[in-house]
């Protein structure tokens, strides 16, 4: 089965195996952990790791939205903006009602570091819309009193 | 209504659905005892008379893309498609959490018929449980002896891994996956070669859909005449239709082809809320065209969406009722495409901006006529144009919504402070 030819890296020129190269994004995931986000340093470890430059590491992390290059909260709410959700008097209505119970705009951490608000696009919930992540995390069906449930039960947490 | 007994959906609602233990009690891996009794041709043959077209979005005959293989190539690969993102969908995350296995069967299935040894299982990153509901799968076939060595004392072998993405729409468009799976950034390649010619390192990959392998075992345990007996002439089978939107009980029903759109939304998804009338649905997901409310007996099949003017696409189904937005509609619609281009070709990059950038002007009350001609003059340009299909599934809404709401869009812009020009 190892016919897999070793090819150049388009940046480097450095030798790059195939087989090591397709496990990026799972390294990526694992860097990530660390912190929340990658770091420089994480980038480098990948780089080390998987034997291509940080260049070229960065360049697919960033093409990723999953992946983050900045610090973020805890935990890292997504609320999802799409057209089901939107149909069903989400995604804004949802975003604004977190946004106002955090005191955050979209894009932003709290300053206890706690919780970060971003939106993303339809998450296969639209059956059951309006949807949120919190991590990894789904929420489904969601009304103002289910959110209540889910941030004051977060908020609680140390 | 139309009777139907749930063949891919019927074990989604039963306790511990999603256990190999249960898949087993309700004949679960009987199929692929069956096929592995055959020869890969006959598997293959089998698939192909069935007529079943892949229910990714493209609608490409299954058994025909099988065919395409070089017969004599050493190594393939096998790649499954779960990165379930086109708004509007919710069926291959409802198969993976509930009924992975039958996915699963369908994969073994398959490997054999081309001959692959190595499957690869891409998820989309945000699909948490979908990722351990997968290995799980996954390690409890490889326990029964059904992945492996020597497949069932067959002779066949076969591993399958499973790989998460991370948030990008395009790593779903089969070339773009690839990419991804080798540990690149997601941008589609050049066809051709075809995935099944060239694929993932460089080796012919067949890619599938969820839903399209799901199918496999039934067509395998009950034969292709019973399956091609299903649907209509050019669209075999069942499908799975997600509906969503204003109607009063959403969700997934799995029904044959041909089955009119009304009576899906009216019968099984309970009619739309508040006994409004209809304005316009989405019949195939956001990539296809919208239709108005008069194309609403169209029978739910490739053939005939097409038709109408739109297309099966995913079998998404998307309803709007009569007080609807129809310009926030597109805007958002458009929005999702712009954060999803992955900026390779300049039509879908630049052209997305602009089109947005028209949109958001006129839904939020700043736009003029020009918004309007600039707008379809650029969808007009982008369509057929653009590198990969993303960017022609961005100019299809618009257009439609042009065509069939243009009073609306117009109304925005006599309403805004900007005036004419
Ligand atoms: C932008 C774009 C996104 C796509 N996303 C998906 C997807 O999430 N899941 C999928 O199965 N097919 C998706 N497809 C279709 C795939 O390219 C491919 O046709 C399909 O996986 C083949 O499987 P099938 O023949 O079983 O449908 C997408 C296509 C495009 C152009
Ligand atoms: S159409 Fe859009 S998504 Fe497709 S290659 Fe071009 S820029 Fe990328
Ligand atoms: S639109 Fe929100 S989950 Fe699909």
């Amino acid at each position: 089965m190892n016919n897999r030819k070793e090819f150049k890296s388009p940046v480097g020129g450095a030798i790059v195996d195939p087989a090591k190269r397709s496990m990026m994004l799972a390294a990526l995931y694992i860097a990530q952990e660390q912190n929340g986000y990658l770091s420089e340093e994480a980038i480098q470890q990948v780089a080390k790791r998987l034997n291509i430059t940080p260049g070229d590491v960065y360049s697919t992390a960033s093409f990723y939205s999953l992946f983050r290059m900045k610090p973020v909260g805890r935990y890292v709410i997504q609320v999802c903006e799409g057209i089901s959700c939107y149909l069903n008097d989400g995604a804004e209505r949802v975003a604004d009602y977190v946004s106002a119970k955090l005191g955050i705009k979209l894009g932003e951490t709290t300053s206890d570091g706690k919780f970060t608000l971003e939106t993303v696009q339809c998450l296969a919930s639209c059956g059951t819309a309006p949807a949120m992540r919190v991590n990894d995390q789904l929420y489904e069906n969601l009304s103002p009193a289910i959110i209540d449930d889910i941030l004051e039960r977060l908020m609680g947490e140390v | 209504m139309t009777n139907w007994e749930p063949v891919l959906l019927a074990n989604v609602n039963r306790p511990n659905s999603e256990k190999i233990e249960t898949y087993l009690r309700y004949g679960g891996y009987e199929a692929l005892r069956k096929a592995l009794k055959m020869t890969p041709d006959q598997v293959t043959a089998e698939v192909k008379a069935s007529e079943i077209r892949g229910r990714g979005g493209a609608g490409f005959p299954t058994g025909v893309k099988w065919g395409f293989l070089p017969k004599d190539a050493p190594v393939k690969y096998l790649a499954v498609n779960t990165d379930e993102g086109e708004p509007g969908t919710f069926k291959d995350r409802l198969i993976v959490e509930r009924d992975p296995h039958s996915i699963l069967e369908g994969v073994i299935i398959a490997a054999y018929a081309i001959g692959a040894n190595r499957a690869f299982v891409y998820i989309r990153g945000e699909f948490f449980l979908g990722v351990k509901r997968w290995i799980k799968a996954i390690s409890d076939a490889y326990q029964k002896g059904f992945l492996g060595k020597n497949i069932l004392g067959s002779g066949f072998d076969l591993d399958v891994s499973v790989h998460r993405g991370a948030g990008a729409y395009i790593c779903g468009e089969e070339t773009a996956m690839i990419e991804s799976l080798e540990g690149k950034r997601g941008v589609p390649r050049t066809k051709p070669p075809f995935p099944a010619q060239k694929g993932m390192w460089d080796e012919p990959t067949i890619v599938q859909n969820c839903e399209t392998l799901a199918n496999v075992p039934h067509i395998i345990l009950r034969g292709a005449k019973w399956y091609a007996s299903i649907g209509t002439e050019r669209s075999r089978g069942m499908k799975i239709f997600c509906v969503s939107g204003h109607v009063n009980s959403p969700g997934n029903f799995e029904l044959p082809f041909g089955i009119p759109l009304k009576e899906i939304i009216y019968e099984h998804a309970g009619g739309v809320r508040r006994g409004r009338n209809i304005k316009a649905v989405i019949p195939g997901g956001t990539s296809t065209p919208i239709l108005s409310s008069e194309k609403i007996n169209t029978p739910m099949a490739f053939e005939t969406l097409q038709g109408a003017g739109s297309a099966l696409g995913t079998g998404a189904i998307i309803v709007m009722d009569e007080t609807t937005d129809m310009v926030e509609v597109v805007r958002r619609i458009t929005r999702f495409y712009v954060h999803e281009s992955c900026g390779y070709c300049f039509p879908c990059r630049i052209g997305g901006q602009r089109m947005l950038s028209s949109l958001e002007r006129l839904a939020g009350g700043k736009g003029s006529n020009k918004d309007i001609e600039d707008l379809e003059y650029v969808a007009k340009g982008m369509y057929g144009r653009t590198f990969c299909p993303l960017g022609t599934g961005m100019a299809e809404p618009i257009l439609s919504a042009l065509r069939l709401f243009r009073p609306e869009f117009e109304m925005k812009a006599a309403e805004s402070d900007a005036g004419y020009f």
